[in-house]
């Protein structure tokens, strides 16, 4: 039972990194990329964790995974925020 | 089934790894090489622990990948003119031409010598027959050794030797580094979001740099490891434009960074003093011992890869500050030396000359 659930949990998060990878490549402009990359991946990883929290049974390794996922987030989130800026700061020549 | 799907995977990393290693060289543009250079480092990481070697693995992804990623990234900043290679500039001088094919045969020559001798010397360790004689004398003698995690004893304990001069490598290359001169320029202030990032980002860099280095006893850590995360708090509070960067100024910079060789001398003759040899620690001492050492060690190699980011001497040191006081006090007479809005380097450290 468990088993299934972290495969099902693993599988899903594979596809959103798959979406996210798809978007990177072929998405138009560096903003639609950034947006498909930023939240599919972290979606995407999320479900990783979860998966693998759900598989390793023991309550530590489980906050171990939170922690990573958590900080994957917040970087994700701000160096997507400071590329972005950066490129319409050279597009509007500021 | 499970054998299988183990082996297409590493058929896999092998293949990324050698791609990413072969685009990240034959890239044009030097800092697209150095991000797949970082990609590289990321899934050799894997590779490591793919062999069972999660020590490896995390000195490699600390190190490799994101410590030296960082600091070519910074030295592609620091070189106004991209390095152009010679495909990409009409060509224009016979002679260079040849010199420059001839250099880049000669590399590739000697790369494919090296590999060569690297894939005999394999193979002919691996006519050696069985080979666990040094596992098993290294897990006989863990006991003894202060600590369990057996990367850690042979590192600070069987080889302590070894380590020690590392330690007095690192020493050398960081006074190199300071024979530089003054650091690079500064960068710009982090903005809301950055700066919202540091703030939790540092603190948990520092504590994760506490554990690599306690868990290092017993299993994957230790202080190299440590040292390069704590030193990744050093190089994110740069790039958010801070002038501390976590290094002390002056004679305590100099101190910090003697402090791993130092403080392995100081434990090696203590203990010669003490009728033992030099650095045999007596087993009821050695966990105490190799924790003191690797504390050290870690605050050391931390304080070097951060030197090494900032690219010369931090302004904050002594003697910048003082060189800093005259350029200031000619520039701009006595009055309030801060014109706003002017980010130029030498107005940076002013506000440290309170604190002097």
């Amino acid at each position: 039972m468990i088993d299934v659930l972290s495969s099902v949990l693993l599988v899903s998060g594979l596809f959103f990194f798959l979406a996210g990878s798809i978007g990177l490549l072929r998405l138009p402009d560096l903003h639609s990329r950034l947006h498909a990359l930023t939240k599919a991946d972290n979606l995407g990883l999320g479900l990783l964790i979860a998966g693998l929290a759900v598989s390793s049974r023991e309550p530590l390794m489980m906050l171990k995974l939170l922690l990573v996922w958590l900080a994957v987030l917040a970087a994700s989130a701000a160096s997507a925020h400071l590329i972005a800026r950066h490129a319409r700061r050279q597009e509007t020549g500021h | 089934m499970n054998s299988t799907t183990l082996l297409a995977f590493d058929a896999l990393l092998l293949i990324s790894t050698v791609s990413l290693a072969w685009a990240s060289l034959a890239s044009s543009d030097e800092r697209r090489g150095v991000i797949l250079f970082m990609a590289f480092g990321l899934l050799l990481a894997m590779a490591w622990s793919r062999l069972q070697a999660p020590d490896v693995a995390l000195a490699e992804a600390a190190i490799g990948a994101g410590l030296s990623g960082a600091l070519l990234l910074s030295a592609v900043r620091r070189e106004p003119v991209g390095l152009s290679r010679t495909g990409a500039e009409p060509v224009q001088n016979h002679e260079k031409t040849d010199y420059r094919m001839t250099l880049r045969w000669t590399v590739t020559l000697l790369c494919a010598a090296f590999t060569a001798t690297l894939g005999w010397a394999y193979l002919s360790a691996l006519s050696f027959g069985p080979h666990d004689g040094l596992p098993r004398a290294i897990a006989a003698n863990l006991e003894a050794s202060g600590v369990s995690n057996p990367v850690t004893a042979v590192l600070l304990n069987f080889r302590a030797w070894d380590t020690l001069l590392e330690l007095a490598v690192l020493l050398t290359a960081a006074l190199g580094i300071l024979a530089l001169g003054k650091e690079s320029p500064a960068y710009q202030p982090a903005g809301v979001v950055f700066e919202g990032l540091i703030r939790w980002l540092v603190p948990l860099l520092i504590l994760t740099a506490g554990y690599l280095l306690w868990v290092g006893a017993h299993a994957p850590g230790g202080a190299f490891q440590a040292g390069a995360t704590l030193a990744a708090a050093g190089v994110v509070l740069r790039l958010a434009g801070r002038h501390r960067i976590g290094l002390p100024a002056g004679i305590r910079l100099r101190v910090l960074m003697a402090a791993g060789v130092g403080v392995f001398l100081l434990v090696g003759l203590v203990l010669m003093l003490a009728g033992r040899s030099f650095l045999g620690y007596p087993p009821a001492l050695a966990s105490l011992l190799i924790l003191v050492i690797e504390t050290a060690a870690m605050l050391a190699i931390a304080a070097t890869l951060v030197l090494a980011f900032a690219g010369g001497r931090p302004q904050t040191d002594v003697l910048a500050n003082t060189a800093v006081k005259l350029e200031a006090s000619t520039a701009s007479g006595p009055g309030p030396a801060r014109p706003a809005g002017s980010g130029g380097t030498s107005n940076d450290c002013i506000p440290e000359k309170k604190a002097c």
